[in-house]
């Protein structure tokens, strides 16, 4: 595994960052914790005359809540930045969740949010947690700042709708009345393992009784998706087991999995009806309900 | 806006870059795209740090970077300029064997030995954050390092063995 020559850059701040995306266009790649970038030059699957390392970028370090805003994640914080993040655990303890359950402990000290959510993988586990809780996304250019909600960056597999020449700055939730969040995954082993089947589920509720819920699917369809029938059926309703089971079935035949080595599309289904209704029952803090007692995740 | 460089005859553009590696500070000047890994194996000779799958799953080249367990093939050597770096080399003091090392000697936690560096500096990193871990937390600690040997029952024991000797210690 050789890595082809390049020229590395490590500018200070965002504007600086953003004039060397704009100097260098095709030529350059952004080098965040490098987890996906490197073992993509090693394959040389890509093979970029530059590197913008974000690492000296203080500014897109650092987890806050700010007044009126929200709280807002640096794209450069990395998976066990928010796994550790107190501020999170606090306040929306699924996203530390989903953060733990990527890759292994050492991809996770180097990985970031950022990075997760351009590679823009299918399968990733922060994109469905993060769209659940209506996220949005900061992104730095030439010609300025521009906001777009979460759920609307995926255009396909590894494919956003960032611009070769834009740093992604930030990631805000804002406040919001969400009573509980979750985020589930199913993979083929507990570490190291891409997702399966990822759900995330957000809901306002009182007790089981679901004012709204938020449904995203994850490694099943070309991006992260919501799954506004399902949602739909559990407004306004009673969460019952029958009531899940319904909605779990909706999820299923809203999804578009593929078959591949890890999963058949037909498992892959069953496994969004199992998981949407654990999702939803976690998010509501009710007691799970496991169907047998033979899966562990 | 940008760290200095100077063009080899190659050019290929190299950059200095400093490092302290156990405890001593050094000076490279490398290319970008020179490895964490290969630097410390063939520039330092610190062949403990061992490579396997070269990509992050396996763990066999993991080192602490700032006290965090990192596969040391998915670090860019520039990227880790500035840090303090321990490998397998610089857990021992002098002549006395780290409490971890004496465990796995003590447990049998070694068949090939090829997993066993990264197994250690995960499990340093671990204790140095927790220091009496649960035996999922060792779990967990050392999922993102392989045995192919599938030596993990004697791994654990070791780990945990090596969290209570201290409490002995502290107990004397």
């Amino acid at each position: 595994m050789v890595i082809s020559d390049f020229d590395y850059y490590r500018p200070s701040t965002v504007n600086e960052a953003c004039d060397l995306l704009a100097r260098f266009g095709n030529e350059a790649k952004v080098l965040a914790g490098g987890t996906d970038l490197l073992p993509k030059l090693k394959n040389e699957l890509i093979a970029p005359r530059v590197l913008v390392s974000l690492k000296s970028i203080s500014e897109i370090r650092g987890i806050s809540h700010l007044p009126e805003q929200g709280i807002v994640i640096g794209a450069g914080v990395t998976h066990n930045g928010l796994v550790n993040s107190s501020l999170l655990q606090e306040r929306y303890p699924a996203i530390s969740e989903a953060a733990h359950s990527m890759a292994n402990n050492q991809v996770r000290n180097l990985g970031t949010i950022g990075g997760n959510l351009v590679n823009a993988l299918p399968s990733a586990d922060l994109p469905p947690i993060l769209i659940a809780l209506d996220a949005f996304l900061t992104m730095t250019g030439p010609a300025g700042s521009r906001t777009m909600p979460l759920g609307e960056f995926f255009v396909g597999p590894q494919r956003s709708a960032i611009l070769p020449d834009e740093i992604l700055e930030k990631i805000t939730i804002p406040d919001q009345p969400t009573t509980g969040s979750a985020y589930i995954k199913f993979g083929l082993r507990r570490s190291g393992a891409l997702a399966v089947v990822g759900v995330a589920a957000g809901v306002v509720a009182e007790g089981a009784f679901v004012r709204s819920a938020r449904i995203v699917l994850g490694a099943v369809a070309p991006t992260p998706i919501r799954v506004r029938v399902a949602e739909d059926l559990l407004a306004g309703r009673e969460a019952t087991e029958e009531v899940l089971e319904e909605v779990g079935r909706a999820a299923a035949l809203e999804c578009k999995p593929i078959s591949d080595i890890r999963a058949s599309e037909e498992y892959r289904r069953d496994m969004v009806r199992v998981f949407t209704k654990r999702a939803l029952r976690k998010a509501l803090h009710l007691p799970t309900i496991r169907e047998g007692e033979q899966y562990d995740s | 806006m940008t760290v200095n460089s100077i063009e080899g005859k190659d050019g290929a553009r190299r950059y200095p870059i400093q490092l302290m590696v156990n405890g001593d500070t050094y000076t490279f000047v490398v290319k970008g795209n020179r490895l964490l890994v290969d630097l410390l194996r063939k520039d330092l000779g610190l062949t403990g740090t061992k490579k396997g799958c070269e990509l992050g799953n396996c763990g066999s080249c993991t080192v602490l970077v700032d006290g965090k367990p990192v596969d040391a093939c998915l670090l860019l050597a520039v990227e880790a300029d500035g840090s303090e770096i321990t490998t397998i080399e610089g857990v021992a003091q002098s002549e006395a064997l780290d409490k971890l090392q004496d465990s796995f000697i003590d447990k049998a936690a070694i068949q090939c030995g090829y997993c066993t560096p990264g197994m250690i500096l995960s499990a340093k990193a671990l204790l140095s954050r927790i220091p009496h871990p649960n035996e999922q937390q060792v779990r967990a600690a050392i999922s993102g390092n392989l045995c192919r040997c599938t030596g993990y029952v004697n791994i654990i024991k070791a780990v945990l063995a090596a969290s209570q000797q201290e409490e002995r210690r502290v107990e004397e």
